[in-house]
């Protein structure tokens, strides 16, 4: 059967001989125009003059534009309409778009751009955490809070407690390919985009809004993008909005790609995290009750901040039980990029909180971490025969309502950002028996597999063993510290936007036996396209190769959401399996009558069909279902089942399940200068029953360094203008060849998901980034050695930082 | 200016271009080569890698700051001509596919080329041989599987490029190895551009209609430049080329130096070296890591492998960037620059030359034509700190000479870079080691006397208080070598 094979990209070939097409490498319609953006470089201010006449006067412009000249929506918001793609008499950070030129090439474009003459009379600008929170400057009204229990009290009564705060920096994604769109006028008044998005219906409709036109006069294609990460969820709207109004006014193609500065400077980020803790805890550090403030620094719009603090929030357990927790969070506005999706949406800051706080909590007794995260895991599944079925109890209460309420229709439905208030559950979510053991927002897990794991890990990553070869190292060498660290990861897994687990697919069979596969989802490396061409092709029992892939577009499937959440295989690999089996319960139900059979009888396998005695190739079962006239073509659709949530109360099952992880890292560091290396990494990971573990090692091997480098090397720096200094990687220094750890293991745990997804598979986007949190923990732990005192070492721990955490501990 | 080049085999003449028209815009916008990617535009992630063969073999270069007639007379393969010309895959491309080494495969066409030119001259160094390729999907590992699986495998013939100045024209001299990426340093003055290209009568001998020049005749080439002291120089535009691509600057006159032989040679002497301006930091490598592997050690972590094929020594020391890497170990061994305008030769040590930040001891139509380099015999070191190992600029370059007489320090020179506003000597330092006895209470003291040295700038790359105690550090770390136990976290093995 083609799913769990290890088979490669589906585009390997087309990216090793540079045939492989991205945006900017479609060939485009003679008279293609280029756009590029004016930006402003004050943080905060009104726009007192726009002189454009030295950028239309340039070189190959052929117009330029300000907000003035947008015929309808002004928007590029995936949420509260508070994003406009020109900005309308006041800036909000050094970097946002006030004017657009359309030129005759790229260059010429970006050339003008810097001629704008543009005065803005300065406003205090907001940049810090601290800066928002004196000025009480948020999203939402206040802070959200989730309670489990009596945190406070638990805390007081403990044997002992501590508190800290740790600062968790931003990241850049830093996908390959920047930001990119094409638009083509189509001679009926619609619009054709291309563009490099990981949510294809949230660019049609921005593109509808700012062209006036319905969602169906629009249509979008994605092909693939050259990374994504997060970052081209919503911050491919303005590029798209911007070349659909150019190629409006001008009747021809518009083309825009950001320079590599540019893009750094204009789009959001990962957010940057404060995060307070208090804890109260036992001799053996079994922590008795735990709070946190978790501070969001979210940039000047809202863009998908909310949905990524509450997953800050859903995260703050990580692999730990927590009988009482008081989670507090704030979402704050600043004059700086609007920090957006990057891959975890908030979870890996949670979970960089709740492991300080195991790790302060064994520096604090002198125990071995590992033996204090492990007291405090969430007890094992009960059952541990893994494929038994959802395994949480399910509620009564029935599923949210399809229907949406009428204030709804100005929303964007298909954003993570939609204003949530208005699709949540009526009525209180149900409540889990007092017995079962639930995370701060009461659900249940049961599901729980990180005993098993985290012992199969420390045993083949040899951890006991090296982590008294380190310490005896340690003691032998004044200059050099070596550090260990084993952390677990747990993850929910859906669109904490409960509306948005849905999926849809479109198959073709072709009378020769060829088989279109087009979902929702879209392809931006992660090998999504070939594990649903997989699923396609082990429903009709045929080779992969029989499967074409195509691009993603919303003329074939509609209404998708993101791919985003991790959730791409999950949702867009059922709803595939459901359209493969419409079509081939056709072909079955044909036969069968055929050949006076039972339908259920009917087997696609290696190729052939069999039917009674009878056998046909494929092709020939087709070709006479064809000449029969059954329908070869279906759609698929797929909803994710039993999760309902409630994000004001904190109340509820957002996830269907948890996909888990665990990582040992080894790290040396040097006490003179702060220099660090990553030694080895074990890395033992739950993809559920792989749909393809080529494919999925691959996720966790990118998404473990992609980590590490959020919180060792990629250092983002604002002035005290607000102006970023790090916009390129000159300055910003994502892991390079050498960065990747000497030894790096990587394994896939070898059980199959408890709930009911496509063969039993996990999702595995998001979940490996969190591994890389090892990579901390190991620098804490190196640090430590050198001296009494915690570490409390921020994110990222750039050398500088693990200096200066030296020289702390040794005070 | 009309330049001919070989391109994927096939010759081609290009006329109607600027100057200072970049490699990959020419390829993508022009030819319809969509392959070579734009990353960065600024020659730091690799996605737009080419490999490029001249008289001194194949190497790689950053299309994205490569202008085009630095190429001419060469043999310039894009990833579109890696595979064979009936499609067969090469050995790096089957290996990246069986290895899994491609995810989003925008970087994938940077990577292998990277990785078809190591395989064709024979480096297994995969960790540096790839340094300048940026992936952010991979985590690196499958792609270093596929290049050691890859190594094996036969070359493939077409690969084998021949430039075509060896069947054409060759440059003047014809001894200099490296003309591609060479030459002359590229000078930094804070001169305002001229208006735009095309200046017909600015034109030296040989000068074309757009302003445009590639001097073969070092003479030649020191006579205009007199005479045109507002001409830029670009050597091999590592630092030139974002003038244009992140600038946008029009350039004015350019002379494109790569073609002079003469500015090319390593002589090696008794007591030292005498080296071309033109040398490239990849040249450079070899000889200087023989004499002192430490200095070695930097220029391996120096840019990355496409950068010092470009970039040049004279390019290095003439921009007179407070952070560029190789002067302060030059200014450590007491290293002299030698200056020419015209036919006026004249020398000095090269800490004078930085006068001030933006500003250096070098007259309008003077530039950089060597350095000599004294073989000192002593302990030396080289240290450089970055955020990231590889492919990352200094934040603090130190260099530390030393002579012993028995256990006294006989004679100390110490220089840092990223700790003023130009690559500077430690006198402070200097006077605090030189004739005490090498022991750590000297190190104390002299790590103490880096503040009367420095006072150092917080940007950010990295604090003033960082760059001072991470000074202190290299001193420390020079020190700590004498007893033999691991340097640095590099040398420590897992």
């Amino acid at each position: 059967m083609s799913v769990a094979q290890p088979l490669p990209h589906d585009a390997a070939r087309g990216h090793v001989t540079g045939a492989a097409r991205y945006v900017d490498d479609i060939p485009v319609p003679r008279g293609c125009l280029h756009l590029a953006f004016g930006l402003s470089a004050e943080a905060h201010g009104a726009i007192t003059a726009l002189d454009l006449d030295a950028v239309r006067a340039a070189p190959g412009v052929v117009a330029v534009l300000t907000a003035d000249d947008l015929p309808y929506a002004n928007d590029v918001s995936p949420s509260a309409h508070d994003e406009p793609l020109l900005a309308t008499g006041t800036v909000h950070y050094v970097g946002q778009p006030i004017f657009a030129v359309v030129a005759d090439n790229h260059l010429a474009a970006r050339r003008a751009a810097r001629l704008g003459r543009i005065e803005i009379d300065p406003r205090p600008a907001l940049l810090t955490l601290d800066d928002a929170l004196a000025a009480d400057a948020r999203f939402e009204d206040g802070p959200r809070i989730y309670r489990k229990g009596d945190a406070a009290a638990a805390i007081a009564a403990a044997p002992r407690s501590l508190q800290g705060v740790i600062e968790i920096g931003g990241q850049e994604h830093f996908y390959l390919e920047g930001q990119a769109a094409l638009a083509v006028p189509q001679d009926d008044g619609g619009m054709l985009v291309h563009a490099s998005s990981q949510h294809p219906t949230e660019i049609q409709h921005k593109v509808a809004e700012a062209l006036g036109l319905a969602m169906a006069d629009v249509r979008v294609e994605v092909r693939r993008m050259g990374g994504g990460f997060g970052g081209k969820e919503s911050q491919g709207n303005a590029l798209a909005c911007a070349c659909a109004v150019a190629a409006r006014l001008t009747g021809r193609a518009v083309k825009m790609r950001y320079d590599r500065d540019d893009d750094m400077v204009v789009t959001g980020k990962r957010h940057d995290f404060r995060i307070r803790y208090r804890v109260g805890f036992d001799e053996v550090g079994r922590i008795a009750g735990v709070e946190f403030v978790q501070y969001a620094r979210c940039g000047w719009a809202q863009d998908l901040s909310l949905p990524v603090a509450d997953r800050a929030m859903l995260h703050a357990d990580n692999a730990y039980h927590l009988e009482h927790a008081r989670i507090e969070s704030h979402r704050l506005r600043t004059n700086t990029q609007s920090a957006t999706a990057f891959r975890g949406f908030g979870g890996p800051q949670g979970m960089v909180g709740i492991e300080r706080v195991l790790d302060h909590i064994a520096h604090d007794l002198g125990r071995d971490p590992l033996e204090v995260r492990r007291v405090n895991y969430y007890a094992a599944a009960r059952d541990t025969n893994a494929g038994g079925g959802l395994s949480a109890p399910r509620s009564a209460t029935p599923s949210p309502p399809e229907g949406i309420s009428a204030k709804m229709n100005e929303a964007d439905l298909a954003s993570r950002g939609a204003m949530h208030e208005a699709v949540e559950p009526e009525g209180p979510v149900a409540e889990p028996p007092p017995e079962v053991q639930t995370t701060p927002y009461h659900m249940p897990v049961t599901d729980f597999i990180l005993h098993e794991m985290t012992d199969r890990l420390a045993e083949t990553a040899d951890y006991p063993a090296r982590r008294a070869a380190v310490r005896d190292w340690n003691a032998d060498n004044a200059t050099l510290k070596r550090g260990i660290a084993l952390t677990p990861v747990k993850f929910g897994i859906s669109f904490t936007l409960t509306h948005l687990n849905q999926a849809g697919a479109l198959v073709h069979v072709y009378q020769d036996g060829s088989i279109h596969l087009n979902h929702g989802g879209t392809e931006m490396g992660q090998g999504l396209f070939q594990k649903v061409a997989q699923v396609a092709a082990s429903r009709f029992g045929v080779g992969p190769e029989r499967v074409k892939i195509t691009a993603t577009d919303t003329a074939k499937v509609p209404n998708t959401s993101a791919t985003a959440a991790s959730s791409g295989s999950d949702l867009n690999g059922m709803a595939a399996q459901a359209a493969c089996d419409t079509i081939r319960d056709r072909i079955a139900g044909f036969l069968a009558e055929l050949h006076q059979a039972d339908p259920g009888s009917v087997r696609f396998d290696a190729g052939y069909v069999q039917v009674g005695g009878e056998r046909y190739t494929f092709e020939e079962a087709v070709s006479l279902a064809y000449q029969n006239r059954i329908s070869l073509s279906a759609t698929g659709f797929y909803k994710t089942p039993g999760i309902e949530w409630d994000r004001i109360a904190g109340r509820g099952r957002p996830f269907f399940y948890f996909a888990y992880g665990a990582a040992v890292t080894e790290a040396v560091i040097d006490t003179r200068t702060g220099e660090y290396r990553l030694l080895r990494a074990d890395i033992l990971h739950d993809a559920g029953a792989s749909l393809n573990p080529a494919l999925d090692i691959g996720q966790v091997e990118g998404g473990y360094v992609q980590g590490a480098g959020w919180l060792t090397t990629e250092e983002l720096v604002w002035d005290d203008r607000g102006r970023l200094t790090t916009h390129a990687p000159s300055t910003y220094k994502i892991p390079a060849c050498a960065d990747r750890p000497d030894v790096f293991n990587v394994a896939l745990w070898d059980g199959a998901n408890r709930a009911e997804t496509v063969y039993r598979s996990k999702a595995v986007g998001e979940p490996p980034l969190m591994l890389g949190i090892s990579a901390l923990m190991a620098l804490s732990d190196a640090v430590a050695a050198c001296g009494p005192g915690y570490p409390a070492l921020d994110a990222p721990a750039t050398p500088e930082r693990v200096l200066a955490a030296v020289a702390q501990v040794r005070a | 200016m009309e330049i001919t080049f070989r391109l994927n085999g096939e010759v081609v003449r290009v006329a109607d271009q600027p100057p200072t028209r970049t490699l990959l815009d020419w390829l993508r916008e022009v030819r319809g080569l969509t392959g070579t990617k734009e990353g960065c535009n600024e020659g730091d992630c690799g996605a737009c890698t080419v490999m490029v063969t001249d008289g001194g073999g194949a190497r790689t270069l950053n299309a994205c700051i490569l202008f085009l007639p630095q190429v001419d007379g060469c043999a310039v393969r894009t990833v579109e001509g890696i595979a064979g010309p009936d499609g067969s895959l090469h050995p790096v491309q089957q290996a990246m596919i069986d290895h899994h080494g491609s995810q989003c495969g925008f970087c994938t066409p940077g990577f292998v080329v990277s990785m078809a030119c190591a395989h064709l001259n024979g480096e297994t160094d995969h960790d540096d041989r790839l340094a300048g390729n940026l992936c952010r999907c991979t985590g690196y590992a499958p792609i270093v599987r596929a290049a050691e699986a890859a190594a094996a495998g036969p070359v493939p013939d077409w690969m084998r490029d021949a430039p075509v100045a060896a069947e054409d024209d060759a440059p003047a001299g014809g001894t200099g190895p490296d003309p591609v990426g060479a030459g002359v340093g590229a000078d930094w003055g804070n001169r305002a551009p001229l208006a735009a290209t095309g200046a017909g009568d600015a034109g030296g001998p040989g000068a074309g209609a757009d302003g445009a020049w590639r001097p073969r005749d070092l003479d030649a080439f020191a006579d205009w430049y007199a005479a045109h002291p507002d001409a830029t120089l670009i050597a091999g535009a590592t630092d030139v080329g974002l003038w244009v691509t992140k600038g946008l600057r029009d350039l004015g006159d350019v002379a494109f130096l790569n073609g002079i032989a003469a500015l090319q040679g390593i002589e090696e002497r008794e007591d030292g070296w005498r080296i071309g301006a033109g040398v490239t930091l990849s040249r450079l490598w070899p000889v200087m890591a023989r004499q002192w592997p430490s200095f070695g050690e930097m220029i391996r972590r120096y840019g990355s492998v496409q950068v010092r094929n470009a970039a040049t020594l004279g390019g290095n020391i003439a921009n007179g960037s407070p952070i560029g890497d190789s002067p302060p170990p030059l200014i450590a061994l007491g290293a002299t620059l030698h200056l020419r305008r015209g036919a006026e030769r004249r020398e000095m040590p090269l800490e004078a030359f930085f006068l001030n930040y933006g500003k250096q001891d070098r007259r309008p139509g003077e530039f950089v034509e060597a350095v000599t380099v004294p073989k000192r015999p002593g302990i030396f070191r080289v240290y450089k700190l970055s955020k990231r190992f590889d492919q990352d600029i200094s934040a603090v370059c130190g260099a530390v000479w030393m002579r012993l007489d028995g256990d006294r320090i006989a004679e100390a020179r110490v220089a840092f870079g990223g700790m003023a506003g130009t690559p500077r000597r430690a006198a402070a330092v200097e006077a605090a080691l030189t004739g005490a006895a090498w022991e750590q209470a000297t190190v104390d003291r002299a790590r103490a006397a880096l503040a009367e040295d420095f006072t150092p700038l917080t940007d950010m790359r990295a604090s003033a208080g960082y760059r001072l105690s991470a000074a202190g550090g290299m001193l420390q770390r020079f020190f700590d070598e004498k007893s033999g136990a691991p340097a640095g976290v590099l040398e420590v093995r897992p």
